[in-house]
């Protein structure tokens, strides 16, 4: 009946373009259409089973595969890096399945699918940023009932998340949220901006970009259209700030970008280098050089541009 | 120096190989094929077949093959390709009446039309290791659990079950010539024997009978229906359901139930082509179906009468059928009005946390890299723990002041 029971040399199963059937993408675009008219509301979909695993980017995965088009190029990045595993996973996965053009070039790219980052380079009209969501309801933490969270998102209902930040202050001095920290959209819904650092949740703000997040396991997509306001929860007396370093990176210098720390040594050496690879090397190819650059460049960890 | 952040891709692409390799094991030992595993690990398989929420003996063996033995692995990829399979309609109703029994027993009645039918089962088998299956049997009985006349199965003890003494497994061998006569085609199930009594809770179909709802297919919403419920616990884990039946046992919900009936064996699936008009039968697929007969006090309109739980379950899978018809009565809780204060009697608790591909997915991909999020921990921790040292340091120069 099946075919696979039949693994005739003649016979060769075949996937539907970008994996999906037609009538599951219809699906997904249709909650796209949704999100995106209502923004920062998680709208329910038929997620479905995926040949990666749930919780390594399932719902960023269905998204762009609804999308994605033979004049599309994707980037894909998780924590800012076109080469981490996962990235290079997911990448793969598109060329092999929509026979995607990709790219590693910010600018270049018309999908960018990320898990944690959004690019250092500022997006631009036209261009899709696809998030990989772990948990889309952002009061889950306060309330681990969707039928309750559901609610109070229905009546704005968001004191608990107010006071939860205040209880912050009082116990630390300060909101200790670093990442997926809370924003509320449009004047309305109260969002998750998935576990982007809050370094980032700036860069969603009126962005010129189109911005779609898909959760695969809890079968939730929403959206930001471009030009949305998206404000970080705060206070007045304790208004929102984002990370800084006391250093910049090590290897292109950038003073303006989010580092990861890298332990050079098991005498606590430490470099920054700039999360966002693509970023780091534009800088390097430019002639920008951190301190560290010579180091890394001798023992063939990262080419240095040539002068 | 510098820990190398490149190289992602070529790793990717040697752990595929080293898969491969540990996969294949010792090159001197022979390879298993899929046939041996779906005829010799076939509770494995029946386990993959539920969670994986597909019907293939072969596809389950092979996913077995393919991921070492791993039965969450091997359903994931049961599912992954499941969802690729082309849709072309909806069976009829399974009668599991007309189930061909291979097993059947009831703990409510000692005996009953159809009669008590033990088949294959380790219940009463002695957990002793049967040293001889480290060698190869030489001839193989031809007795397969699957094979022949539900009787073969019962005449004696199944080649898989150690206990070789003939004498002692008395409990397998026929109880008399009654037994020998052919089981009945058609067996009242225990709750209908109930029902016919006015003492079960009568269960119809929802105004209209519509399709059940596909959770594959459309996002769950809570409060579920029961359609919902059983088809979510029908994949869900076996671990955890058992889990979860088992603290209903033990009190954490009020239930005390009775195995009305356990029952494994083939039923036909039936399918009615749009162009024909009338039923072709596709197949036998083996299902094993357990239903729990529970107190209920009743109410001002209703008099007392038992309640159901219901478990169906692909293949010979008791414990799973069982723990599920368990968890099925903990969740009607709400609709007779009890108080739902245990994980068990939870729709959402139960139905969110028991899919274990999701589960196993989410738990594993803690693995992927989260240097991005854990840097903002460490910028964050760095600094209350800086400013607080600051803080504490301006106390201590501002006591002596103070004490003057």
């Amino acid at each position: 009946m099946t075919i696979h029971q039949m693994p005739a040399d003649d016979t060769k199963p075949a996937y539907n373009y970008a994996y999906l059937d037609e009538q599951t993408k219809r699906m997904i675009r249709r909650a796209l259409l949704k999100a995106v008219a209502v923004p920062g509301y998680q709208v329910p979909f038929g997620s479905r089973e995926m040949p990666l695993a749930r919780g390594w980017g399932t719902g960023g995965i269905q998204i762009t595969a609804a999308i994605i088009g033979p004049a599309d190029t994707l980037k894909v990045i998780d924590q800012g890096a076109d080469d981490t595993t996962n990235a290079v996973s997911i990448r793969k996965f598109f060329e092999r399945t929509a026979d995607a053009r990709t790219c590693e070039a910010t600018d270049e790219a018309t999908i960018i699918q990320t898990r944690h980052r959004i690019p250092e380079a500022p997006l631009k009209s036209g261009q899709v940023m696809v998030y990989q969501v772990p948990m889309p309801e952002p009061l889950r933490r306060l309330e681990p009932r969707e039928a309750e969270t559901r609610k109070m998102h229905a009546w704005a209902e968001y004191g608990l998340m107010q006071v939860k930040l205040y209880e912050d202050i009082a116990r630390y001095g300060e909101i200790t949220k670093t990442y997926d920290y809370p924003v509320m959209v449009n004047g309305r819904y109260v969002m998750a901006p998935s576990p982007i650092p809050k370094f980032d949740n700036p860069k969603m703000h009126m962005s010129p970009a189109l911005q779609l997040f898909g959760a695969g396991r809890e079968k939730r997509i929403y959206a930001l259209p471009p030009h949305t306001s998206v404000r970080s929860l705060d206070f007045e007396d304790h208004p929102f700030r984002i990370q800084s370093w006391t250093q910049p990176c090590g290897l292109c210098g950038a003073g303006d970008s989010y580092l990861d720390e890298v332990v050079i040594d098991d005498q606590g050496g430490r470099m920054f280098v700039c999360s966002d690879s693509h970023y780091c090397e534009t800088r390097r190819a430019e002639g920008h050089r951190g301190t560290m650059l010579g180091d890394a460049a001798a023992s063939g960890l990262v080419e240095e541009a040539a002068q | 120096m510098y820990v190398a952040v490149k190289g992602g891709e070529a790793a990717i692409l040697a752990t595929h190989d080293l898969v491969a390799e540990a996969r294949r094991g010792d090159p001197a030992v022979p390879e298993i094929s899929v046939a041996q595993i779906r005829e010799q690990q076939a509770l494995a398989c029946a386990r993959v077949m539920n969670e994986g929420s597909l019907y293939d003996q072969d596809l389950a063996a092979l996913a077995l093959k393919q991921s070492q033995g791993d039965v969450i692995e091997a359903a994931f990829l049961m599912r992954a390709y499941r969802t690729t399979l082309p849709r072309f309609g909806s069976s009829e109703p399974l009668d599991t009446a007309a189930m061909a029994i291979r097993r059947r027993v009831s703990a409510t009645y000692k005996d009953l039309p159809g009669g008590q039918v033990l088949g294959p089962t380790y219940d009463y088998t002695h957990r002793l290791f049967d040293f001889a299956l480290m060698e190869p049997q030489q001839a193989p009985s031809p007795l397969g659990w699957g094979e022949g006349m539900p009787r073969d199965a019962q005449n004696a003890g199944s080649p898989s079950v150690p206990s070789s003494d003939p004498a002692s497994p008395g409990h397998l061998l026929p109880q008399g010539e009654k037994e020998r006569a052919p089981l009945d085609a058609t067996m009242p199930r225990v709750p209908d024997i109930l029902g016919a009594e006015g003492l079960m809770e009568a269960e119809e179909p929802p105004e209209g009978d519509p399709r059940p709802f596909d959770l594959t297919r459309d996002p769950v919403s809570f409060p579920a229906d029961r359609d919902v419920r059983l088809q979510s616990m029908a994949r869900g884990d076996e671990g955890f359901l058992l889990g979860l039946g088992y603290s209903v046992q033990r009190g954490f919900g009020g239930t005390h139930p009775f195995v009305g009936e356990v029952r494994v064996g083939e039923v036909a699936v039936e399918f009615v082509p749009e162009e024909l008009g009338f039923a072709v039968d596709l197949g036998d697929v083996t299902l094993t179906e357990c239903q729990m007969v529970n107190q209920f006090q009743g109410s001002k309109d209703v008099p007392p009468q038992f309640t159901r739980g219901y478990g169906l379950v692909f293949g010979h899978s008791e414990r799973k059928a069982m723990s599920m018809s368990l968890v099925d009565r903990a969740l009607k809780a709400r609709d007779f009005g009890e108080a739902t204060n245990y994980p068990a009697q939870q729709d959402e608790f139960v139905l969110y946390h028991a899919d274990n591909v999701e589960a196993a997915g989410f738990v594993e991909h803690l693995k992927l890299p989260h240097y991005v999020d854990f840097q903002g921990e460490l910028e964050l921790i760095r600094r209350i723990r800086r400013e607080r040292e600051e803080r504490l340091a301006q106390e201590q120069n501002a006591m002596p002041e103070a004490a003057e």
